[in-house]
Parts: structure tokens; C-alpha cells; sequence
């Protein structure tokens, strides 16, 4: 249901009253149905799933997504794992209590 | 391949793992709907990294595992016959029906193909006007605008020989009759991205509401679908439970406009079976009236179908996140993906599958005489 | 020629002896997934060709034989090519019929000496086809360093045939302290892989009808007796060899784990897998580990050995991308498992028939 790649216009014609596109998936050339994006220029992307482009891809969009998850990657090496602190803290924890049972 | 690869990127996965396990505070029971999510996660063995209180149940979003056994055999029906061109899917190849699999009426002489688009068997049509052309017109939402337009066009090219076999379901009233179901475990939801790129998310919020569960819109690759997770745990752990787009970049909250006129053009809302689960009401599309004459369930009259599952299939119960599949009797004995019992175990992503993959290194099985596996006449 | 007992009495084969029950999967016909070289050409050569056959068979028919006549060590190897379409980027079905022989004899470390070949030509085939074909197959022997010293010629009635079927049959000599085939790999061993994978699957689904896509990518097909004498210079105690054909790495990395009766754990992230075939492997849904190569190898060397066999390899034209993927171990005898780019594990299963583009 969900296999969709992302792919790049390349060409667009019409065939047999279809608009349909050349795109280009990474170096892998198909024919898609541009019927249900019908404003799909040379250049953009969109997700193409069975033959048919069904979403633009909007850059700006995967830029910022990314951003976050970079941001978050800052933030755990910055601050460190929470949970990991604090099982290490207990670890600490645990040890000096077993030396001040063992005295 | 651009807008891929970067969400593959694992040195950005530990961030959003991080983030998850510095949210997480209690257990959490979370199903992720669409196949394709279940299948990237299982190949990319996402959810071994999950901290243990996050749970994913694996939904019923394969539609190939919930394809009626009867559409089935009436697929198999169809395509033994001498005058038929049966185009499908090759997901759909290897499902049992009640006695055989379309690879076996193949064998026996049917004319089978598989094709990767419904404009292929369109064209399959017109280069075969003498036969009759029949594709199998199968999937959930993102699947529905395509094989409406193959529809559309051949009665707009007038290919009278070429028919659809349509069964399609929508996510929304199966995560409905999920949350309904008494023994429900789920609490939060992954809804299909890809999917949601077709429809938008206005269907889901009343669910939300009515149900009390985050719905997190998620893609497809490793960080969509940590990011999926981390922002569902993060509604739960403080109460929410509203619709978050975690895919912006292939959803937009109207979906696409276009698909959708032609989905109303084309198909009608119907009761629809899940396999294993039952009917669904209002959960699927079949072809309206105005374009019965490519329907190829009113083309071919295939006469009764007694359909049987076998006894020991529990795939309803797995596709409903009720059981787990190490916890059928049948799992990894007499059901393997070489020797499927049901459809969760023929298909790449369903449960049953992906848990013999991967699961089968730690989970002991416990053996099931075989007599008591043996399908009841 | 003494009587066959075919068939039971009643000319019926009885299914229930198989050794998976096939509770919806019993086959009184062969269906295409027969042919795929994973679980379901296995089942046919387990439960029809070796019991009928007996002999050196029982022990599973491999890639070739070794065989011992009058004191010589001989390899010797058959295949049959029926890919379509005849022709496809990087080649045609006349150096593949070379190639795919000459390599199956390498499998076993023996340098290919002479081919027979046979022609199952239909009728109404363009002469300047067969004529194509066979000027490719004679290149392509020479190539390779292999005479082709017999073969046979039929024709089938139209209709009956895909153009043209081949058959080619190799024999060579194995050299004296080599003892190569999937038995004996053991825990310790390094997976060697001589190349990047998936590059003939690829090229021959771009070219075939209802799959059409363009992408630059050409069959990988290449005679590999030489890359093999190479290694075997460095040391003869090179203990499996595969060429990962129909199934692709995924099934050779299973049958060699399964005869060996060993687990074998890679590294996803060292397979080495062009981006065009990554890519097209996207659009349809396919995995790369189960797509055909037809000019790669896998070797399982001796851990002690591995360094010096690897550099080797890279000194070679075709291994000069070679790398190490993985190792042999004790846990999970039988199995493949794979180290995904996430740091968890999946099992890498032996296919089940068909590889089949998916919308899921």
C-alpha cells in the first residue's frame, strides 16, 4: 500500500490526452502518470508509487525535518543520554554504598 | 537517491533514541498501520532498539494479508479461465486462497502477469483486444487514485475488454473497529504516511477524540519512522492524544485534491471483509455503478464460492495486535513463509513473516501435532 | 537399455514423505518458482532428482561435481540458460552459457578446460540471431581460455521455445590439495565478496516487458577461473567458493550455511551494492541480496589466510572491489543473519520462488 519513491521530472508530454513524465529515481529512469499533479514541473520532486506521482516532495519541508533530528543528536551529546546518567549515577550510587557496608 | 538516503542516516538515529528514552516513563502499546512501515522497520530491525517499554504492535495494513479469502478465490477463478489476461500485483501472487495460489493457476495454464502499474495491464488491454484483461485492483488508499484512473481511462478509450477486480479497505474504520475491539491494547497510532499523502489527515482527528489516541502521520524510512515514534511517546506521556503530521514533507493536510475527485468519481464506499477480522463496515471502495461495465465482478459469473480457512490460522487475531505470532500454535511449525497457513505469513510485511525472520533467533516454538493443523472440510 | 520403474502404481507421487508439510503448498505441478534457485528448486532436487538419481546426487547436486577418473581429479559442471531477453545490457545468452559453466567449475577450483554445447533453437528464429549468439559464445570462450569441443544442434516447433535455449556442459581439473565446496566452511572463517552485487538481476529486469525502466547498468557476467587461480596461488586451503547466481548472495550464503551446518553473520553496511541497482531495488521493492550476479564470487577462507587472499583479489580486474563481509560462527547453525546499518539484526532468509517487484 505504501511502497512510494521519491523521483525528479525530467520530461513531461502528453500521451493519448494522458500528461505524463520521464522521472529520474537516483539514476533509474520511468514513465509516470502526472494526471493527479497536474502543475508537476520540470525538476520537482515527487513520491511515485505504482506508476502514478501522487504528492509533490517539499524541500523546505525535509530540510527543516532534518534540521531537527541533527538537533536532537546536539542535544544527547551536549547533555548526554538522561537515562543513561542517571543509570550511571546509580551505579556510583551503588558501589560507595557497598564500600561504606563493607567497612 | 535523494529524499531517501538522509532518512536512512543511522548517526542521526541515536538523537531521536536518545529523545525516546529520555521521554519514556511507563510502558506503551503502539501499532504502526501501513505495511510498508512494518516491513522497514523489520528490515532495518528498528524496533531492537526501541527501549523496552515501547511496544509496537504490528496493524493490519498489509492488504494483501486482508484481502478476503472469497476476492481471492474469485481472483483464481477468473484467472483460470482460457479467455482471461489476469494482471496483478506481484505482491499477490504467492497468497493462499482456499486450495491454490494464483503462481499454481499459472501453472496450470492460466495466463498470469505481473505488472508494476495498472497502466500496464491498461496496455496489456489494448494490445490484446481479442482477450479479456483483468487486473487485480487491490490496496488501501495510496494504491485507490491509480487504479481508479486505469478505470477511467479505459472507459474513456473505450477498452470494453478490459475489467477491474476491485477490493479496496481505508485505514480509518479499521483503526475504528481496533480501538472497538474489547481486549484492545493500542494506544497510539503510526497513521500511513503515504496514505495520508492521498487523503490528508482530516479523517482522523474525530478518531483521536472519540477514542483518546495519539494518531502521528509517519513515513516510511528508519528516522520517519523513530520520529513517528518519539512524538506519539511524547503525546502519551502527557496526556494528548490529537493528529501530528511527522511526514510534512509528502503530506499536506488537504491530501491531494485531484486523486480524491476521481476516487469519488470512481469507486463507492462499501462494507468490506478483512480477512481474519471480519467485516468492517463502510471500510472499503468498490467500483460505483456508473462504471460497472468494467467491473469484473458482474463480468464474470464464477458461479458459488465456498471458501476455507484453515483451522489453525490465528491470522485475525494477529492482525488485530490480539496475539503474537510466536504465541500461535501453528507459528514456525507447520505455518512458515515456505508453508503459510494464512496471509500475515505469506506476505513480506505481515507479522507472521516478519516475526519468523527475526524472531525466531530468541522465541522457542512450541510444536503443534500435526492432525490438529489440518483444515476442517 | 534395463526397464525404469517410474512412478508408484497408481503414477501418483506421494507428497506426504516431503520434509516440509505443505499444508496449502502441495505442487502437482512445476510452477515458475521451481526455477528460482531458492527453497522451491531445492524441494524438486531433494525430493525428485537426487532419490531418482542416487549416487553422488544424494549429497545434494551443487554448483559441479568433482569426480575421480583414472587417477585425474575432474570438475564437471552443466547449466542451461533460457534468461529472456536473448539480449541485455552487458551481454546475451551466448557468453552467459560460457560464463556460467566456466565459473561453476571455478566453484569447485578448477580451471574450465573444454565445454560442450548444446542449441535448442526454435523455429522461425532469425538466422542473424543464432549467428549473434554464437559469435558472442565463441568470444566469450576465448575469453575465457575454455575450448568448446562438442555440442548439438535441435530445433523445436514454434511455439515451444523461447528463441533459444542453451545447455553447456565443462569439465576441468582440480588441482592436487584443493578441496573447495560448502561443506567445509567452519566457525572462524572470513566471507569474502569478490564484488558489487545485484548489477545482472538489474540489467535483464530493465530490458524485460512490463518492467521497462532505464538505468546504466550492464550485466556483470565475467569468466572468473582466473581470479580463482589467483587466490588458490596464495594458499589451496580456500574451503568454500559460490558464485551467487539465481537467489543472488542471500541464497548462496544459506545453502553453503545449511550444508556446513554453520551460521554465517554479515555486515549490511560492507555488502557493496552500486546505487543504481539500490535504487532501482527501491522503485520495485526488491532486496539486493536475493538479485542474480553473474560475474561475482563468495569465498569462505580460513581467518589465518584472509588478509592475503583479499589483497590478492583486489589485484585481480574482477575482484578489485573485493571485500570482507562477514565471518562464520557457531550460533544459529544453518541460519544467515545480518548486522543491519542500525545496529540490529535481521535474518537474511533463503527466497521462497520468484523475486517479485511489491506495492507494499
Amino acid at each position: 500500500m505504501c511502497l512510494a519513491v521519491p523521483g525528479r521530472v525530467t520530461e513531461i508530454e502528453e500521451r493519448d490526452g494522458t500528461r505524463m513524465a520521464v522521472m529520474d529515481f537516483g539514476g533509474v529512469v520511468k514513465d509516470v502518470c502526472l494526471e493527479y499533479l497536474p502543475d508537476l514541473a520540470v525538476g520537482e520532486y515527487a513520491i511515485v508509487h505504482v506508476g502514478f506521482a501522487l504528492q509533490r516532495l517539499d524541500e523546505e519541508s525535509a530540510r527543516r525535518t532534518l534540521e531537527l533530528f541533527e538537533e536532537l543528536g546536539l542535544l544527547q551529546e551536549e547533555f548526554g543520554d538522561p537515562w543513561e546518567a542517571a543509570r550511571a549515577a546509580e551505579a556510583v550510587g551503588t558501589e560507595r554504598g557497598a564500600e561504606e557496608a563493607g567497612r | 537517491m535523494k529524499y531517501l538516503e538522509e532518512f536512512r542516516n543511522p548517526e542521526l538515529a541515536e538523537g531521536l533514541l536518545a529523545d525516546i528514552r529520555a521521554t519514556v516513563t511507563r510502558p506503551w502499546a503502539l501499532m504502526e498501520v501501513c505495511g510498508g512501515q512494518t516491513h522497514s522497520i523489520i528490515r532495518h530491525a528498528i524496533d531492537q532498539l526501541l527501549p523496552d517499554e515501547v511496544e509496537l504492535i504490528h496493524g493490519p495494513g498489509c492488504p494483501v494479508c486482508v484481502t478476503p479469502l472469497e476476492v481471492i478465490d474469485r481472483a483464481l477463478a477468473i484467472a483460470a479461465r482460457p479467455e482471461v489476461i489476469f494482471c496483478s500485483f506481484g505482491d499477490m501472487l504467492r497468497v493462499p486462497g482456499t486450495d491454490r495460489d494464483l503462481f499454481r493457476v499459472r501453472g496450470e495454464g492460466g495466463d498470469v502477469r505481473v505488472v508494476y502499474s495498472p497502466l500496464d495491464a491498461l496496455k496489456i488491454a489494448r494490445e490484446n483486444p481479442d482477450r479479456e484483461v483483468v487486473f487485480f485492483g487491490i490496496g488501501f488508499e495510496t494504491t485507490a487514485p491509480p487504479n481508479a484512473m486505469a478505470v477511467h481511462l479505459a472507459r474513456k478509450q473505450g477498452l470494453r475488454n478490459f475489467s477491474m477486480l476491485v477490493s479496496h479497505v481505508r485505514v480509518p474504520p479499521a483503526i475504528e473497529a481496533i480501538m472497538d475491539s474489547p481486549d484492545c491494547r493500542v494506544q497510539g497510532f503510526l497513521a500511513a504516511g503515504h496514505v495520508c499523502s492521498v487523503m490528508g489527515t482530516a479523517e482522523y482527528p474525530v478518531l483521536a477524540e472519540r477514542h483518546r489516541v495519539p494518531i502521528v502521520v509517519t513515513g516510511f524510512e528508519p528516522l520517519d519512522i523513530l520520529e513517528g515514534i518519539r512524538r506519539t511517546v511524547r503525546q502519551l506521556e502527557r496526556g494528548e492524544h490529537t493528529v501530528d503530521n511527522a511526514y510534512p514533507r509528502a503530506v499536506r493536510p488537504e491530501g491531494n485534491p485531484a486523486a480524491r475527485a476521481m476516487l469519488e468519481d470512481v469507486f463507492e464506499v462499501a462494507d468490506r471483509a478483512w480477512r481474519g477480522i471480519g467485516v468492517i463496515p463502510l471500510s472499503g471502495w468498490r467500483l460505483s455503478p456508473r462504471y460497472r461495465d468494467h467491473d469484473a465482478e458482474y463480468r464474470f459469473d464464477v458461479g458459488g464460492i465456498t471458501t476455507c480457512e484453515p483451522a489453525a490460522c490465528r491470522s485475525g487475531e494477529v492482525l488485530q495486535g490480539l496475539l503474537k505470532p510466536h504465541e500461535c500454535e501453528a507459528f514456525g511449525t507447520v505455518c512458515t513463509p515456505r508453508t503459510p497457513l494464512g496471509a500475515t505469513m505469506v506476505s513480506s510485511e505481515g507479522a507472521c513473516a516478519a516475526y519468523y525472520l527475526y524472531r525466531r533467533l530468541s522465541v522457542p516454538v512450541v510444536p503443534l501435532s500435526a492432525q490438529e493443523a489440518s483444515r476442517v472440510g | 537399455m534395463a526397464d525404469v520403474e517410474l512412478l508408484t502404481e497408481t503414477g501418483v507421487l506421494d507428497f506426504s514423505g516431503w520434509s516440509c508439510p505443505l499444508p496449502l503448498r502441495d505442487h502437482p505441478r512445476v510452477v515458475m518458482g521451481h526455477g528460482g534457485g531458492g527453497a522451491m528448486s531445492a524441494e524438486l532436487v531433494e525430493n525428485i532428482f537426487a532419490p531418482a538419481f542416487g549416487g553422488q546426487a544424494m549429497e545434494g547436486l551443487g554448483d559441479s561435481a568433482v569426480l575421480h577418473l583414472g587417477g585425474a581429479r575432474l570438475a564437471f559442471s552443466t547449466d542451461s540458460y533460457v534468461v529472456r531477453p536473448l539480449f541485455f545490457p552487458g551481454g546475451c545468452i551466448g557468453d552467459l552459457a560460457v560464463n556460467g559453466t566456466v565459473n561453476d567449475l571455478a566453484m569447485s577450483g578448477a580451471r574450465a578446460a573444454y565445454l560442450s554445447c548444446g542449441f535448442i533453437l526454435e523455429e522461425g528464429v532469425e538466422m542473424a540471431v543464432v549467428d549473434r549468439v554464437a559469435r558472442a559464445l565463441g568470444a566469450a570462450a576465448r575469453a575465457a581460455g575454455v575450448e568448446v569441443a562438442t555440442g548439438d544442434t535441435k530445433v523445436v516447433e514454434a511455439g515451444h521455445g523461447d528463441g533459444i535455449y542453451l545447455n553447456t556442459a565443462g569439465i576441468g581439473l582440480v588441482p592436487a590439495g584443493v578441496d573447495i565446496r560448502p561443506q567445509r566452511a567452519e566457525p572462524g572463517d572470513v566471507v569474502i565478496l569478490s564484488g558489487p552485487i545485484g548489477l545482472h538481476g538489474v540489467a535483464i529486469m530493465s530490458v524485460r516487458e512490463g518492467l521497462e525502466f532505464g538505468v546504466e547498468v550492464r550485466s556483470d557476467s565475467a569468466a572468473l577461473g582466473g581470479l580463482v587461480e589467483t587466490m588458490l596461488r596464495v594458499t589451496r586451503d580456500v574451503h568454500v567458493l559460490r558464485d551467487p547466481t539465481r537467489g543472488g548472495l542471500a541464497a548462496s550464503l544459506n545453502e553453503i550455511a545449511a550444508a556446513a551446518g554453520v551460521g554465517v553473520v554479515i555486515t549490511e553496511r560492507a555488502v557493496p551494492v552500486p546505487e543504481e541497482v539500490a535504487n532501482a531495488c527501491s522503485v520495485l521493492g526488491l532486496d539486493p541480496m536475493y538479485i542474480a550476479n553473474e560475474g561475482k564470487l563468495v569465498a569462505f577462507v580460513p581467518r589465518d589466510e584472509a588478509d592475503a587472499v583479499l589483497a590478492a583479489m583486489r589485484a585481480h580486474p574482477l575482484g578489485a572491489e573485493s571485500v570482507v563481509i562477514g565471518e562464520c560462527v557457531e550460533d544459529h547453525p544453518g541460519m544467515v543473519v545480518a548486522r543491519t546499518g542500525f545496529g540490529g539484526t535481521r535474518v537474511v532468509d533463503l527466497p521462497m520462488g520468484e523475486q517479485l517487484p511489491r506495492i507494499c
